[in-house]
C-alpha cells in the first residue's frame, strides 16, 4: 500500500479530531501518522495525515473526510513537491568514549544536543522521515534508552498556499 | 414573535424556551418524544408551544416515528428525549435513518456541563456514541448556541444527502437565562453540498445513452428523497428507457407503466434482476450499488457502462467503477438532462432500442412472480398482502417491517408514486413498521390511509406504540402477517442449513393478537383462511376513525422467491421453490 500525505484544514471545534479518527476506524482505513496544530487563523486547525491506501481507497478517504461537516479543505501533498518534516527526541546511552562519537553523529545530521547526563545524551532532530530513520539506525549500537517522534507535518513547495483560490475562507453559506 | 430578531431590548428566555422557539421558527409541526430528568426543562414551555407533541412508549418509537414522518412527507422528522438510557434508545433509529438517508433531528438532554465526564446519573457520551451513525451531531456548550445548533442541524439533516442530526443539550444550558436571538444564516463553511451537475458530464451521459443498445435506469431511494418522481417519469418516457426501482425506490416510477421492469436485488423480480445483468448501460440515479442489489459485485451487470448521479460524491466509484460521474441533486440533474432534451428535438438522444424494450417486456411476461395459492383454504402470505392492497388501494401508504413480509410487500403491491412505500432498507430494522407507520400517518393526515404490514416477530418488538396511536388518535391500519416464525431466518435455515431450525419458532397464538387489540381498545380482526379474506377485510375497511389490527394466519412454509443467495451472482437467481428443489436434486442432495 502506498503512503499518501493529506493536509486537512478543519474548523477548530470540539471533537473534530475524534470525528476524523472515528471515521478512519469505522471504515477500516489505515492512519500511519497524524499531526494537528493551529494555523494563522484561530478558527482553523491543520491536520497532516499520512495514510496507507491504494488509489481507489485514497479517493474514498478524501471523499469521506470531505463529508465531515467541520472539514474545510483537503489536499494531497506529493512527496517530491513538498517539504515533509518530523521531529524526534532520542535519549542515547553515552558513556566514556562514545560521548564524542555520538555528538559528532548528531552534528552530521544537524541535530541538537538538548540534554546531557553523566551516562546519556538526548538529541533533538528534525527533518525528513528517512533522515531521522538513518540517524536512529546509526545511534542504535550505542543503546537507545527511549525515543519519541512526532507525526509528519508538510507544506507544498513554492509560493502556493492550501487556501489559494479555495472556499476555505470562513464565510457564510446560506 | 418567534423568528423575529429586531433591535431593541432583546427578549430574555431560558435555554429550554430557546429550544421550543427554535423548533417553532423552523416551522416544525410535530415532535415525537418522551420526557425525563435532563430534558424536563424543555417539557415545560412545550405546554404553551405551537407544536404538537406525540408521547411515545419507548424512545425507539420516537425516532422511528420521526423517520416515518420524514419518509412520508419529505420534511425533517423531529424527536426529543432525555439523557442516558433515553438517548441510547435512539441509537437503532438513528443508524436506520443514516443508512436510508432520512432527515431526522434528534434533540437529547444531557447532564449539566459541570457534571459531564463524572459518570453522573443518566450520563452517556451521546455525541460520541452517535458520531458514526449520524450525519452530524453537536454537544451544545452554551445557551447562546442553542438556536444556531438547532438551525444548523435542521439544515444539515435535510440538505445534500439527507440524514439524522443530533443536538445534545446539557440541563444547565436549558435552565440558563439569556437574550434570545434567532440566527439569520447558517454558518457552516465546511458544508456545501453540490446541487447542480457538471454540464459536460450531462452531455456525456446523454451521449452514452444515445449510443447504448441495452440501457436501464437503475432508480434508487435518492430519487424519493429528492422528490424527483416527475422528472424521472419525463426522462424515462421521453427516451424510452426501461426502469428498475430498488427496494428503497419502489413507486418512484409507476409499476403499472410498460417501461417498469420491477425490483432488482436479492428478492427482486426476475425481470429487474436480469435486465441489469444484461444491460450495456446503467443510468444510476440516487442508488448506491448496495450488496443486496449487486449480489457478487464482480459479476454484477458485467457488460454495462455506468452513469452515476448522486448528491453524495463518496457514493460515486465506491463499489462500482463509473464512466460518467455526476455529483448533484438528482432532481436538479434530471432537470438539466431534460433541459438538454428540450433544446433538441425529441429523438436526438433517444437510443434505437425497440428490440431491447421488447426483450425486457418478454422477461416480465415470461417470468412473473409465482404464488401458488391452493384451494385448500390455507392462506398464502402473498395472497393476504395482495388482498390488503386491494382493500386499501393505490391511495394508501404501505409501511413494512423487516423479513419475508417486507419482501412480499415490495414484490406484490404495484406502487405508483414515491413515498407510497416505506421500509427499512439499509439497516433492516425489525420493529420499524409500527412506529414508522404512526409517524407517517401523522405526516400524511386523515385522508390518506396508512397501512403497516408487519411480521409477527417484528410486531412484538415495538407494538407497545399501539397505545401511542390510540392516545393521540392516529388511525393506522396494523396488519400482522403471522406465520409463527422468524420467517426470513427460518427460510435461510431451511435453504442453507439443511432445514435445521434453530430458535426461529414463535408460538402463533402467543400473544393472542386479538386480545392485544382488545387490551388497547381497538378493533381486531383475524383471518384464518382464504375464504374469510375478503369479508373480513371489508369490515376492517369500514373503520377509519381509529387504529385497527388485522392478523393473518398464513402458511408458515411459504418462502420468498425469486432469490439470489447471499454472495452469489445475480445470474444464479432462483425463481421458485420448485427450481430450488430441482437444483438440489441435480446436485444429488
Ligand atoms: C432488530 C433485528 N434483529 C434481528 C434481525 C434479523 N432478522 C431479519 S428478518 C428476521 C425475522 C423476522 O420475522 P417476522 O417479523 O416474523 O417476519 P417474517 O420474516 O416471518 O415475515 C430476523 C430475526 C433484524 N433484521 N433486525
Amino acid at each position: 500500500m502506498d503512503r499518501h500525505t493529506l493536509s486537512v484544514l478543519v474548523e477548530n471545534k470540539p471533537g473534530v479530531l475524534t470525528r476524523i479518527a472515528g471515521m478512519f476506524a469505522r471504515r477500516n482505513y489505515n492512519i500511519h501518522s497524524l499531526a494537528v496544530g493551529p494555523t494563522d487563523d484561530a478558527r482553523v486547525s491543520r491536520l497532516t495525515l499520512v495514510v496507507g491506501a491504494e488509489a481507489v481507497q485514497l479517493e474514498q478517504i478524501v471523499k469521506q473526510l470531505n463529508k465531515l461537516v467541520h472539514v474545510l479543505k483537503i489536499v494531497e501533498l506529493e512527496a517530491d513537491e513538498s517539504v515533509v518534516r518530523e521531529m524526534q527526541l532520542v535519549k542515547v546511552a553515552a558513556e566514556g568514549a562514545h560521548r564524542s562519537q555520538i555528538i559528532e553523529l548528531a552534528d552530521v545530521f544537524r541535530a541538537k544536543i538538548v540534554d546531557v547526563d553523566h551516562d546519556s545524551i538526548t538529541i533533538e532532530a528534525a527533518g525528513d522521515p528517512s533522515k531521522l530513520e538513518a540517524m536512529v539506525n546509526l545511534l542504535e549500537p550505542y543503546g537507545i534508552r527511549e525515543m519519541v517522534r512526532s507525526g509528519t507535518i508538510a507544506l507544498a513547495r513554492g509560493s502556493k498556499s492550501i487556501t489559494d483560490g479555495s472556499k476555505v475562507r470562513m464565510q457564510r453559506v446560506v | 414573535m418567534s423568528g423575529d430578531n429586531h433591535a431593541g431590548a432583546a427578549e430574555l428566555v431560558t435555554g429550554a424556551q430557546a429550544v421550543i422557539k427554535s423548533l417553532e421558527a423552523l416551522g416544525v409541526e410535530v415532535v415525537f418524544g418522551y420526557p425525563g430528568g435532563a430534558i424536563m426543562p424543555a417539557y415545560d414551555p412545550l405546554i404553551d408551544a405551537d407544536l404538537q407533541h406525540v408521547l411515545v412508549r419507548h424512545e425507539q418509537g420516537a425516532v422511528h416515528m420521526a423517520e416515518g414522518y420524514a419518509h412520508a412527507t419529505g420534511r425533517v422528522g423531529v424527536c426529543i428525549v432525555t439523557s442516558g438510557p433515553a438517548a441510547t434508545n435512539l441509537v437503532t433509529g438513528l443508524a436506520d435513518a443514516h443508512m436510508d438517508s432520512i432527515p431526522v433531528l434528534a434533540i437529547t438532554g444531557q447532564v449539566a456541563r459541570s457534571a459531564i465526564g463524572s459518570d453522573a446519573f443518566q450520563e452517556a457520551d451521546v455525541t460520541g456514541i452517535t458520531m458514526p451513525i449520524t450525519k452530524h451531531n453537536e454537544l451544545v456548550q452554551s445557551p447562546e448556541r442553542i438556536a444556531g445548533a438547532i438551525k444548523e442541524a435542521y439544515h444539515v439533516a435535510q440538505s445534500g444527502r439527507p440524514g439524522p442530526v443530533l443536538v445534545d443539550i446539557p440541563k444547565d444550558v436549558l435552565n440558563a437565562t439569556f437574550a434570545w436571538a434567532w440566527p439569520e444564516r447558517v454558518d457552516l463553511p465546511g458544508y456545501r453540498p453540490t446541487v447542480r451537475g457538471h454540464g459536460k458530464m450531462i452531455r456525456e451521459a446523454l451521449q452514452l445513452i444515445a449510443a447504448s443498445e441495452r440501457p436501464v435506469i437503475y432508480a434508487g431511494g435518492g430519487l424519493v428523497r429528492a422528490g424527483a418522481g416527475e422528472e424521472l417519469f419525463a426522462f424515462a418516457t421521453r427516451l424510452g428507457l426501461p426502469v428498475v426501482t430498488t427496494l428503497m425506490a419502489r413507486g418512484i416510477f409507476p409499476d403499472t407503466h410498460e417501461l417498469a421492469v420491477g425490483m432488482p436485488g436479492m428478492h427482486g423480480h426476475y425481470s429487474g434482476v436480469i435486465a441489469l445483468q444484461e444491460a450495456d448501460l446503467l443510468v444510476t440515479l440516487g442508488a448506491r450499488f448496495d450488496d443486496r442489489v449487486t449480489g457478487d459485485l464482480d459479476s454484477f451487470a458485467p457488460h454495462a457502462k455506468v452513469v452515476h448521479v448522486d448528491v453524495d460524491p463518496a457514493e460515486i466509484g465506491k463499489n462500482r467503477a463509473v464512466d460518467v460521474p455526476i455529483v448533484g441533486d438528482v432532481k436538479v440533474v434530471l432537470g438539466q438532462l431534460l433541459k438538454v432534451l428540450d433544446d433538441k428535438d425529441d429523438t436526438a438522444f433517444a437510443p434505437a432500442i425497440d428490440a431491447w424494450r421488447e426483450h425486457v417486456r418478454d422477461l416480465k411476461r415470461d417470468h412473473p412472480l409465482r404464488v401458488d395459492q391452493p384451494d385448500t383454504g390455507v392462506l398464502k402470505p402473498q395472497t393476504a398482502i395482495r388482498a390488503v392492497y386491494e382493500t386499501w388501494g393505490d391511495e394508501a401508504v404501505y409501511v413494512a417491517g423487516v423479513g419475508q413480509h417486507q419482501m412480499w410487500s415490495a414484490q406484490v403491491i404495484p406502487y405508483t408514486r414515491g413515498r407510497q412505500w416505506i421500509n427499512s432498507g439499509g439497516l433492516g430494522t425489525m420493529g420499524f413498521a409500527v412506529p414508522a407507520a404512526i409517524g407517517a400517518k401523522v405526516g400524511v393526515g386523515r385522508d390518506t390511509p396508512v397501512v403497516a404490514i408487519d411480521g409477527d416477530g417484528c410486531f412484538q418488538m415495538t407494538f407497545q406504540e399501539l397505545a401511542t396511536a390510540v392516545q393521540h388518535d392516529i388511525p393506522v391500519i396494523f396488519c400482522v402477517v403471522n406465520n409463527g416464525y422468524l420467517g426470513m431466518v427460518r427460510q435461510w435455515q431451511h435453504l442453507f442449513y439443511d432445514d435445521r431450525l434453530s430458535q426461529v419458532a414463535l408460538p402463533q397464538d402467543c400473544p393472542d393478537l386479538m386480545k392485544i387489540a382488545d387490551a388497547y381498545g381497538i378493533p381486531g380482526f383475524r383471518v384464518m383462511t382464504v375464504d374469510e379474506l375478503d369479508t373480513t377485510l371489508a369490515k376492517a375497511r369500514e373503520i377509519t376513525d381509529q387504529p385497527v389490527l388485522v392478523e393473518f394466519r398464513v402458511d408458515p412454509d411459504e418462502m420468498v422467491f425469486p432469490m439470489v443467495p447471499g454472495g452469489a451472482s445475480n445470474d444464479d437467481i432462483i425463481e421458485s421453490a420448485d427450481e430450488w428443489r430441482a437444483r438440489l436434486a441435480r446436485a444429488g442432495r
